[in-house]
């Protein structure tokens, strides 16, 4: 795949699209489909920021289903003083990929266990994050969570449940769910609409505002 | 400027205490069933204290109404009937109709004068049938004091220009605001802080109007009419909002559960109302623990989205006599 790394006009233009990904303006300013307009089989570079746990061999862990799939690594920043709230590290990961490789890497990642925050500018490029309660297992849980799952524009990355009063009572859940670049809002519409139906109660996050 | 004060809560008292401190004189003060008129305005010409020939005594009205529950002998008609310059609109919120603060006003209306409202039920409910009655009169009304209190959020947009401003949304309830402060802080469920919220005085003893949103969807409503028909070029063009236009929900059901899960992830539950020339919305959010929005305890702040201006947030106390008489007088300097 190296010898794509020619400094052609294109590809100098995708790793700009990339790094502005990597500071965190995903979907606000970045092209919401990179690759337009090249060859379908065109590999460009994508960053994807995954979320390891502090142990040993986790990082290369991480790093073989990139190999392993045909990506090929450019960087790897390695945040090791920044955890996140839950004690995992971030790590900020850059490959040149083809379009289909990206999706078979990131599958790959996600199917070792690794936590994909955030990947490239197409998938998962808006992460956001939302409660639900009411009676959330009464009204079957994982069926809710399929279904949020089964909804294009996004998928459910991690899940936190607190039913403090059992099961019968309510109880509240915690989801961060990642969205398709510009479509976090109809990520939240689809979750608005089956708590409707299954009379749960959503907080919504107040999205495009950075408090 | 001389005023009318009608209603004599805790706003309409502070109105009158502090109004000379503003250069403002009081000739007529009025609760529900009773009112004060100041000499040689009243019918039979008999109010008005040494200290203050021409107007009415502020202590002795402020007196009254703590000893004997009423503000003078005279009849509320009379203070309506005074000759004043502002009528100072401070009876309770009420919806649909919004009666009686709406006739209120529109007497000073008819008559030409100012009126200036800290009653959020005209604005919110019949804001057109208010421009309306301003279109037909000399006089003029503002209403600072129905959107955040102390916090100068009309005045703001108006100064922005509502052309400008894109939305407008924050914290303006601020018993909501405690309520759900105190249970991310403290780890208790509802009805446990509410009970605390009522003992301090911060909530009411029927809760609903705070709690289930209605406050902070009628304030919200009011920004929507300031942005829908300040933008537009005609007013006929604009859309009127009401509180039937709002898409309301409240904190009553927020369990303990959910705000522990959101401080596990360093975000909290905020009620927020958003205002936009198009749409209403207060709900509770997910915001960050740490961020603008996140105002503790009884704190409003308002955040105003601009087009050219980015973003100005501006905190304060949203509630309480004192300050929303500050807003009162405020808009009364403003009609000078």
């Amino acid at each position: 795949m190296s010898d794509r790394r020619d400094g052609t006009p294109e590809a100098a233009l995708d790793a700009e699209d990339a790094a502005d990904s990597a500071d965190g303006s995903a979907g606000a300013d970045a092209d919401p489909s990179p690759d337009g307009g090249h060859a379908a089989a065109a590999p460009s570079t994508h960053t994807v920021r995954l979320e390891l746990v502090d142990e040993p061999g986790q990082l290369l862990a991480a790093l073989h289903p990139i190999a392993d799939n045909g990506g090929n690594l450019l960087s790897i920043y390695h945040e090791r003083g920044n955890k996140t709230p839950r004690g995992r590290i971030p790590v900020e990961v850059d490959f040149e990929a083809t379009p289909d490789r990206f999706e078979e890497i990131v599958e790959a990642l996600r199917s070792e266990g690794v936590n994909v925050m955030q990947a490239g500018t197409e998938r998962y490029a808006e992460e956001v994050t939302l409660l639900l309660f009411g009676h959330l297992i009464d009204t079957d849980l994982s069926d809710t969570l399929s279904r949020i799952e089964a909804c294009e524009s996004a998928s459910v990355a991690d899940v936190s449940l607190a039913a403090p009063q059992g099961t019968e009572e309510v109880s509240s859940a915690r989801l961060r769910l990642e969205a398709r670049a510009g479509e976090t809002d109809a990520a939240l519409a689809a979750v608005r609409d089956l708590a409707a139906e299954k009379e749960l109660r959503v907080v919504e996050p107040l999205t495009g505002v950075e408090a | 400027m001389r005023l009318a004060v009608i209603g004599a809560g805790a706003v309409g008292r502070s109105v009158v205490e502090l109004a000379s401190e503003y250069g403002h004189e009081i000739v007529a003060v009025a609760d529900s069933s009773t009112a004060t008129v100041a000499d040689g305005s009243g019918p039979d010409g008999t109010r008005g204290g040494a200290n203050s020939p021409a107007g009415v005594d502020p202590d002795a009205v402020v007196a009254r109404k703590a000893e004997r529950g009423i503000v003078g002998d005279d009849d509320p008609e009379d203070a309506l009937a005074a000759d004043y310059d502002v009528l100072v609109e401070a009876t309770p919120t009420t919806l649909g109709d919004a009666e009686p603060g709406f006739s209120h006003v529109t007497r000073a209306l008819e008559r030409d004068r100012h009126a200036v409202l800290a009653n959020k039920g005209p604005v919110a409910e019949r804001f057109g049938d208010l421009r309306a009655a301003v279109d037909d009169s000399d006089g003029e009304i503002r209403y600072e004091a129905t959107v955040g209190g102390a916090i100068p959020a009309v005045s703001t947009v108006e100064d922005i220009e509502p052309g400008h401003v894109t939305a407008v949304r924050g914290v303006l309830n601020g018993t909501a605001n405690f309520i759900l402060t105190r249970m991310a802080a403290e780890g208790l469920d509802y009805d446990h802080v509410l009970a605390e919220a009522q003992d301090l005085g911060v909530a009411e003893a029927d809760p609903s109007f705070d709690v289930d949103g209605t406050d902070a969807a009628l304030k919200c409503v009011i920004l929507a009419n300031v942005l829908s028909f300040g933008a537009a070029d005609d007013p006929a063009d604009a859309r009127e909002f009401t509180l039937d236009d709002a898409d309301v929900s409240g904190i009553r059901d927020v369990p303990g559960s959910a705000l522990r899960l959101a401080a596990e992830d360093g975000r909290t539950v905020r009620l927020i109302g958003e205002a936009t020339g198009e749409t209403v919305r207060v709900a509770p959010r997910l915001v960050p623990e740490n961020g603008t929005l996140a105002v503790s305890g009884t704190q409003n702040i308002v955040q105003i989205e601009t087009s050219h201006a980015g973003r100005l947030n501006i905190s304060g106390r949203g509630a309480g006599g004192p300050e929303t008489a500050s807003a009162v007088l405020g808009d009364v300097g403003r009609l000078e």
